[in-house]
């Protein structure tokens, strides 16, 4: 590890800690319904969405209502974008005119915006229309985020109240985080971003001559589009000589603001972060990886305050500090290492003055390995799943961090809000595990956790993996889902592995060589991150209602304190077991084992 | 469940307008005021042309330009209408055999040139379109480009260095050549 790749990551830390507390104090405030300066300007925004929709935002839900309120909002979310997706080539604001997105892709990819995964099987220019990506893409960005949000509010409602049977109203949850948090930082991000050149245009694709024509062989085809072969079998193709350029554009800037502070993580174009259009600069990409982690880092104290005791919140924000901190050192050093097969090309593969050095298949040199790898740990660690570099061309080690960083279960931060209520689930499953040591009944925060309370959090532990190993395994013995893979090895079970792995967590970041977009791949992953994303959220809001009808009891003698160096070690200790003993065997049979064959 | 039905649509109505055309209409519009050229991709105009953007790279062959990265898109080189990365894994034999082939078609070009090549410039980017090279990989072509153009190395060298931006504010990435902006400063030497 280089010294100025210690200082990158110093930098970004320290920044983020920096801002973490200002931007959660705030939260508080809009969750409290104090008022702050942004009420003068959205206020009567606010109140005209309440009185348009019927809502009385002082009416306060029980956990069955919340529930519901949230689920028909993502129905309807969702039907709207595949429908929007089927359409796009009637409606307007479609420069190049693409046409219906396929229905099995157009589900995978509505259930993956609407579930805040942003899986993308698709190609940003080549499928999606800029009306697609306004009205469809952008929208549930920001409302899948703030469903999180609204989801993590009810939660720490249930741990703050005593005795109460309501958790608030989810419409007004909803609607305060999107107007008072998530709009006002992705304006302010996105004209962040337009000046290192991200582009913000509703102009068509710019045509350009470049300095030097392109030849290349392209594949014949007869008139009905079937492939013209040679004698010997291979395809025929002709050559051709490309004159032109052709740039794609788009209103991009205001939808990667808000994909990454949402956690979202669906590029607007196919390479994602790391197209130049996306992520010009190392300042650009040093401003969305910490857009990616603010929120989630930010909630954190902002719970604190809710539940009246900052140090609960500081103590859970470092527990996943700590786990991210010890993962990234592993992913540099993997990644600056020579890769022995391609010694005998005579590549000057050193880490030395003006070249960043070792494994550059698949990243940017604006990036190098540093601003690289330090994304792809920020990117698995919270749910955002954009990426800067393809993950599937990381060495074997290098491609393990993101996906176990990813199999932890999504709360190293997290997705915006559902990070939060993941890490409390293991934080009641660490309080259960020491109140067994111990021989006393656990609490956490004067709630005392019952039998209910560990039911709802096993389930929530238990879900994930099953629907991960699950779909691999499906995937792996069929021939179907066999021939997507790109990696021959056990490089093509980490794809399948890192797949379902991704999108059972709502991550969506890829080893994107997996060929995604089949119809196998579309309803078997739309499948994983709906049941992740919705049979975690509804059992969160049952514990919600079941800890807020409890009473609160002050901490007696035998309470295990929950905002200890000691606790921490022992939330860190529950997240990797759990983590660690479910997926060891198959990561052995991934990226280990290449590994070993890579080595030798 | 029906009382909330009525709520559902109407926010998901009022949120589609605000954040799916009032926000990005309120970004584009900022952006066309404090920062056009970028808004608008960063081209770069000759003589009343685009000829290409000063962020997304050009494909380049011939021996009197500097080369670029590799590029996986398809399905030709540089295609910045669909962006995207070989994916190709660390032990796979079709990246080996790309990397070997790349490495002799760069000595072919430069017959005597024994430096050890670079490894970002027989690597594919993860966009494709990856607008740098190196110092390192400039430096390596130096010595094709003078011969070809019968130019001096030393003054090469001080284009090269003239073009290399080092980490931004200091500290983040890592130092580079814009290649296109390179290869345009050695025509309009001419």
């Amino acid at each position: 590890m280089t010294m100025n790749a210690i200082l990158q990551v110093l930098v970004l830390f320290i920044v983020l800690l920096a801002l973490a507390k200002p931007l959660g104090w705030y939260m508080a405030r809009v969750y409290e319904g104090k008022p702050f300066v942004l009420d003068r300007l959205f206020g009567p925004v606010e109140r005209a969405m309440y009185r348009l929709s019927g809502v009385r935002p002082a009416d306060e839900m029980n956990w069955k209502s919340y529930a519901v309120a949230m689920l028909l909002f993502n129905v309807a979310g969702f039907l709207f974008l595949y429908g929007l997706q089927r359409l796009q080539g009637l409606l307007p604001l479609n420069p190049v005119n693409l046409g219906a997105v396929a229905p099995d892709l157009a589900f995978n990819t509505a259930v993956s915006f609407v579930t805040n995964t942003n899986w993308q099987a698709y190609g940003g220019e080549t499928t999606l229309s800029y009306m697609t990506q306004m009205l469809g893409m952008t929208v549930q960005n920001f409302v899948s985020a703030a469903t999180g949000m609204s989801v993590l509010v009810a939660l720490i409602r249930g741990l703050s109240r005593s005795t109460s049977t309501t958790l608030g109203n989810f419409w007004s949850d909803m609607v305060r985080s999107t107007l008072y948090i998530l709009l006002p930082l992705a304006l302010l991000v996105s004209v962040l971003l337009v000046s290192q050149g991200v582009v913000q245009t509703l102009r068509p694709y710019q045509m350009a001559m470049p300095l030097q024509a392109i030849g290349y062989g392209k594949a014949m085809a007869d008139p009905n589009s079937q492939g013209v072969l040679d004698e010997q079998g291979n395809q025929k193709t002709g050559p051709v000589v490309v004159s032109e350029q052709v740039l794609a554009m788009g209103p991009a800037a205001s939808q990667i603001a808000i994909k990454q502070l949402g956690t979202n993580g669906g590029g607007f174009f196919n390479a994602n972060s790391a197209h130049p259009y996306e992520n010009p600069t190392p300042l650009s990409n040093f401003l969305e990886a910490l857009a990616i982690l603010l929120i989630p880092a930010a909630l954190c104290y902002t719970f604190g305050l809710m539940v009246g005791d900052t140090r609960q919140g500081w103590a859970i924000c470092a527990a996943m500090m700590i786990l991210l901190l010890s993962l990234i050192p592993l992913g540099l050093w993997a990644e600056q290492r020579d890769n022995p097969l391609l010694a005998p090309a005579g590549v000057d593969q050193q880490v030395e003055a003006g070249l960043s050095g070792e494994n550059m298949e698949g990243k940017e040199l604006r990036f190098g390995i540093t601003q690289s790898v330090l994304w792809s740990a920020v990117t698995t660690a919270a749910s955002n799943g954009s990426v800067n570099s393809t993950h599937d061309s990381y060495s074997p080690l290098g491609g393990l961090v993101p996906l176990f960083l990813m199999q932890c279960g999504e709360v190293v931060f997290g997705g915006v809000g559902s990070g939060l209520y993941g890490m409390i689930v293991f934080v009641i499953i660490a309080v259960f595990v020491s109140g067994l040591m111990v021989g006393r009944t656990p609490e956490y925060l004067g709630k005392k956790i019952e039998p209910y309370e560990m039911k709802m959090a096993a389930l929530l532990i238990l879900i994930m993996p099953i629907i991960v190993l699950g779909f691999t395994a499906l995937a792996i013995s069929t021939d179907t889902g066999r021939s997507s893979i790109l990696n021959p090895g056990p490089q093509g079970f980490s794809e399948v592995l890192y797949a379902y792995t991704s999108q059972g967590n709502n991550n969506g970041s890829a080893f994107a060589g997996l060929a995604a977009n089949t119809p196998f791949y579309n309803l078997t992953g739309g499948l994983a991150m709906l049941i992740s994303r919705f049979w975690l959220a509804i059992p969160i809001l049952a514990l919600a209602g079941s800890l807020a009808r409890k009473k609160l009891v002050p901490p007696g003698p035998g309470t295990l304190p929950t905002d200890t160096p000691l606790f921490v070690v022992l939330l860190i200790g529950v997240v990797v077991m759990v983590g660690a003993l479910t997926f060891l065997p198959s990561l052995a049979l991934g990226p280990i084992v290449e590994e070993l064959m890579m080595r030798g | 469940m029906k009382d909330q039905l009525r709520p559902a649509l109407t926010m998901l109505l009022l949120l589609t307008v605000l954040t799916g055309l009032v926000y990005p209409l309120t970004v584009t519009g900022l952006a066309q005021v404090f920062f056009p050229d970028q808004a608008k991709g960063s081209v770069i105009v000759r003589e009343g042309k685009v000829i290409g953007s000063k962020l997304i790279g050009q494909y380049f062959d011939k021996p009197e330009y500097f080369w670029s990265r590799p590029s996986a898109t398809s399905p030709f080189p540089y295609n910045a209408a669909a962006s995207g990365g070989s994916n190709l894994g660390p032990t796979n034999p079709a990246l080996i055999a790309a990397v070997k082939a790349r490495a002799a078609v760069l000595r072919a070009a430069d017959p005597g040139n024994d430096l050890p090549v670079p490894v970002d410039l027989v690597t594919s980017s993860g966009s494709g379109l990856d607008p740098h090279i190196s110092p390192a990989s400039a430096l390596y072509q130096i010595r094709r480009v003078a011969r070809v153009r019968k130019l001096d190395e030393a003054v090469m060298r001080d284009l090269v260095a003239q073009h290399t931006q080092g980490r931004q504010l200091g500290v983040l990435g890592e130092p580079r050549v814009n290649v296109l902006l390179l290869n345009l400063a050695l025509d309009e030497r001419r």
